[in-house]
């Protein structure tokens, strides 16, 4: 039997799959709903000081499309929460005595004044939340006030936020990473410097959806003029990924708690981020895009995958990626692969000639024999996997590894050993031979 | 043109094995996994879905095609039979056109509804194929139950009371369990043994014993399972059929349709079964639809189906009937056998009146006639409970228009006993309907069981 409960800094949840601080964890009618319907936890979306600030009447949100109108992309104008804070922590008060055994964090921002911060702590510490999030990460609206990701692309505000909140509250301070940063380890090594708990990431990044041709304005527009909104869901997953690995695996941050966010759809995705160092994993737009209901293949997903794998507890999948995450530098030069076309399964599109006919290196055929007919050419094939990502047919194109012989293309025997650029001739920084 | 042909021409050995092989092969082959996942993706993940609700189990559609789509097929098997045991076997057999694939939004869209019935068979299927027994028995309750008919009704509620902890024990007179799913269903639809495997899925988890060769009111009686068990569950099936009662009916070359499909599900060999030249069916079910598929898939000529209604007031539905109509059946509307027409003492052809509706919808002649030559001819216009078998010393439960009267738990007039599927008053002659029956009848015994309990 598989335990799929968490500790994650000392906050407990039955399962690791908490909403995200976004609008479904506005209210609590809507958490509890998520909370009937299997969330682990909520973080409590962002409380700000009074007076609330006000949302825009227009639309707030815009979508990316992919085939059949699926949301690969999300984007929104929305701030922090419009409500009274006195309203919230009501609300999270009951919220948490009603769900002892749900992980209750409350997402913060006010300006990087210490007393604000002060102030809004002792009153969210006692509705008994089990934490709190600070958000350094929206990149719109409210980072033109001086708050969200324009604390988040400082370290030292964020180093001296996440301090003031560790001096002044008793509960785990998380600090939510905005992704608008050239290199996310720095705000990440700043937030453990500050002393706090965890991070949480990624928020949103700064996008326009698309823009209207016939009134020249971006999506969504509020009255002819538009503005950057956030972006999320299944398309900035593979960013989020990275950022995760890469604190994940720096010397100065190892060990330092994750939440993993972006993009999760279903137990898989909240998988790789967990695989990648995450202890939790939030999830906004999916549920935003489907119901609540996800939460149910996550929840089984996960213990079905856990026993197929022989993964008794969360703390054996954590991280478990995590040493095979490299630099370029390290990965191996000899490793040598073909790509190999399953000719029972191609439906002959022909979409990996032309990928790799015009874009890549000539190494498929378009015809054999005069038919239609796609084949590899290994004396051309560098093993991109161009193809494999193009064939619309899942497991028809995979590449193969050689272990013997003579690459084709290189006229180079196989090496089985390990050597990567560090060590290579063409390198003019090499490492002297030992 | 004028040869003589032998009469009745009814032959075995017809077709070429591989004609056989190729005629009795799965009807719609499964979903292999590139298919099925793109098939998942076409899924709306509806709120409160439409599908769900038309299904009579209420699988959670949505859920588990979800969890196909995120690849999870044996979490998904696990959610559609956490809903309906045999949801292997309904995956095989429903009739989606009329239940969850009728309201599929996809419809209202384009026209195409998502191929649930696929999808729900390629992740048990998939589930099957592992062999991992999902289910696990609550402790042992010390109570037992007597299921009596193994068909779909009383394997559900065998399995859901065996879940429960209670001792089970299926009586079936067949030598073999599984009902009409093993006895009835076309043989195209459940190919390579699937009853049989879906049975041994369903009894794995353990705490049902099986009792094959008995028959309710032959050689056990309702009295002695009640004196024997704290509960007993009747899913008796029909065990009658009607007839036509026209002249001729007990000519050479009559046949009930079901008992002929019995004996080819359990043929050994298709080459073996004799099947007429010229068919000639009378009904408007499913059962109607196949007979004479597989008559014709076992190399009939010409294969007849007669309704004496209108193509819109036949019970098997417009896709079935077009499944017949592709295979090369032949159907004809407004017609009512007369009497059979014979030839020393065997079929030769069969002679019918038109008919018409009048305008308070009775059937009515219109007037005029015609007959069709035939070596055989099938009756499929329904079964009917026997309820025979229900008599003996002891109490019997109260009938209302022939089949046993229930109430919203399946509880009969009888304190302790409870029944499903075609045995009672609505049974809708649906595998998935049956089932539904036999879980809300477990529910309710396992109730009763455990209030026994307390009090006790």
């Amino acid at each position: 039997m598989v335990d799929i409960s968490s500790d994650f800094v000392g906050i407990k949840s039955p399962n690791p799959f908490w909403l995200a601080s976004a609008p479904p964890t506005d209210k609590e009618y809507n958490v509890v709903r998520a909370f009937r319907a299997g969330w682990g936890g909520v973080v409590w979306k962002t409380l700000g000081e009074d007076p609330p600030i006000v949302n825009v009447n227009g639309p707030r949100y815009g979508a990316l499309h992919g085939a059949d109108r699926r949301l690969l992309g999300f984007n929104n104008v929305e701030l922090i929460t419009d409500r009274p804070l006195d309203v919230n922590l009501r609300e999270i008060k009951q919220v948490k005595r009603d769900w002892p055994d749900r992980a209750v964090v409350v997402s913060l921002m006010v300006p990087c004044e210490e007393a604000a911060w002060q102030k809004i702590l002792a009153r969210v510490e006692e509705t008994g939340a089990d934490g709190i999030e600070l958000n350094f990460g929206c990149p719109h609206g409210m980072s033109e006030r001086g708050m969200g990701s324009a604390v988040g692309q400082v370290p030292e505000y964020v180093e001296m936020v996440a301090r003031w909140c560790k001096q002044n509250t008793r509960m785990p301070v998380l600090v939510k990473l905005t992704p608008n940063i050239t290199d996310v380890r720095h705000p990440a090594r700043a937030a453990k410097a500050g002393g706090a708990d965890g991070v949480s990431l990624i928020n949103t990044i700064n996008s326009i959806i698309g823009v209207n041709l016939d009134a020249m304005t971006p999506e969504p527009a509020t009255d002819g003029r538009g503005t950057h909104g956030g972006y999320c869901g299944p398309a900035v997953r593979p960013i989020a990924l990275n950022m995760v690995a890469e604190i994940a695996r720096d010397p100065e941050t190892q060990g330092l708690p994750i939440s993993g966010i972006g993009g999760i759809e279903t137990w898989r995705h909240g998988v790789e981020f967990m695989a990648l160092g995450a202890g939790t994993v939030q999830v906004c737009t999916a549920a935003m895009a489907y119901g609540f209901r996800i939460v149910e293949d996550m929840v089984e997903g996960l213990k079905t995958w856990m026993t197929a794998k022989g993964y008794s507890r969360l703390d054996e999948v954590v991280g478990a990626a995590v040493p095979n995450v490299t630099d370029w530098q390290f990965l191996n030069l000899n490793y040598v692969v073909k790509a190999r076309i399953d000719q029972d399964l191609c439906i002959k599109c022909g979409r990996c000639h032309i990928a790799c006919e015009d874009t890549s290196h000539q190494a498929i055929t378009a015809t054999v024999n005069g038919e239609r007919r796609y084949e590899v050419i290994d004396e051309e094939c560098v093993g991109c996997n161009l193809c494999v990502s193009v064939c619309p047919v899942e497991s028809c194109i995979t590449l193969e590894r050689m272990t013997e012989g003579v690459d084709p293309r290189t006229g180079q025997e196989i090496d089985p050993d390990y050597a990567n650029w560090t060590t290579h001739p063409n390198n003019p920084n090499r490492a002297a031979a030992e | 043109m004028g040869e003589e042909r032998k009469r009745p021409d009814i032959a075995a050995g017809r077709l070429s094995a591989e004609a056989y092989a190729a005629n009795f092969a799965d009807l719609h082959p499964p979903l292999n996994r590139h298919q099925a996942l793109v098939e998942a993706e076409r899924c709306y993940f509806c709120h409160d879905a439409p599908c769900m609700t038309a299904c009579p189990t209420s699988i959670d559609i949505p859920m588990f095609i979800r969890q196909i789509a995120s690849g999870n097929p044996d979490g998904s098997a696990a959610t559609i039979l956490k809903q309906n045991i045999m949801g292997g076997m309904c995956a095989r057999v429903c009739p989606t056109e009329t239940l969850c694939e009728e309201v599929c939004v996809r419809n209202t869209a384009e026209d195409l509804p998502v191929r649930i019935g696929l999808l729900q068979r390629y992740a048990t299927d998939h589930l099957f194929a592992g062999g991992e027994q999902i289910f696990s028995r609550a402790e042992p309750s010390g109570r037992s139950v007597a299921v009596v008919g193994g068909g779909p009704a009383g394997l559900a509620c065998a399995h859901a009371l065996a879940v429960a902890g209670h001792a089970v024990t299926v009586f079936d007179s067949n030598p073999k369990l599984g009902g009409l799913n093993e006895y009835g269903i076309a043989a195209y639809k459940t190919i390579e043994g699937f009853a049989q495997r879906e049975v041994d899925y369903i009894l794995g988890v353990g705490g049902i014993t099986v009792e094959c060769g008995k028959e309710l009111g032959l050689n056990i009686s309702l009295a002695e399972l009640r004196d024997g068990f704290d509960a007993v569950f009747l899913g008796l099936g029909m065990g009658g059929t009607n007839d036509l009662g026209i002249e001729g009916e007990e000519l050479e070359g009559v046949h009930d349709a079901v008992d002929y499909i019995a004996e080819l599900r359990q043929a050994e060999d298709l080459a073996s079964l004799p099947v007429g030249r010229r068919v000639v069916v009378i009904g408007g079910g499913m059962t109607a639809i196949d007979i004479a598929v597989q008559s014709k898939r076992l190399g009939a000529e010409d294969v007849t189906i007669v309704y004496r209604r209108g193509q819109e007031a036949m019970k098997a539905s417009r896709y079935e009937q077009e499944v017949a109509q592709t295979s090369g059946v032949k159907i004809k509307h407004w017609a009512a056998p007369l009497r059979v027409l014979g030839d020393c003492g065997a079929v030769a052809g069969i002679e019918f009146a038109y008919t018409e509706s009048d305008d308070e919808g009775h059937l009515k002649p219109r007037g005029d006639r015609f007959a069709l030559e035939a070596d055989v001819v099938f009756k499929a216009i329904g079964q009917t409970f026997l309820p025979d078998c229900l008599n003996g010393s002891g109490a019997m439960p109260a009938l209302e228009a022939g089949r046993i009267a229930v109430d919203e738990s399946r509880r009969s007039s009888l304190p302790d006993v409870w029944a499903g599927g075609d045995c009672v008053v609505g049974g809708q002659d649906l595998t998935v309907a049956a089932v539904e029956d036999g879980k809300i009848a477990a529910r309710a015994i396992d109730a009763y069981l455990r209030a026994k309990a307390v009090a006790a």
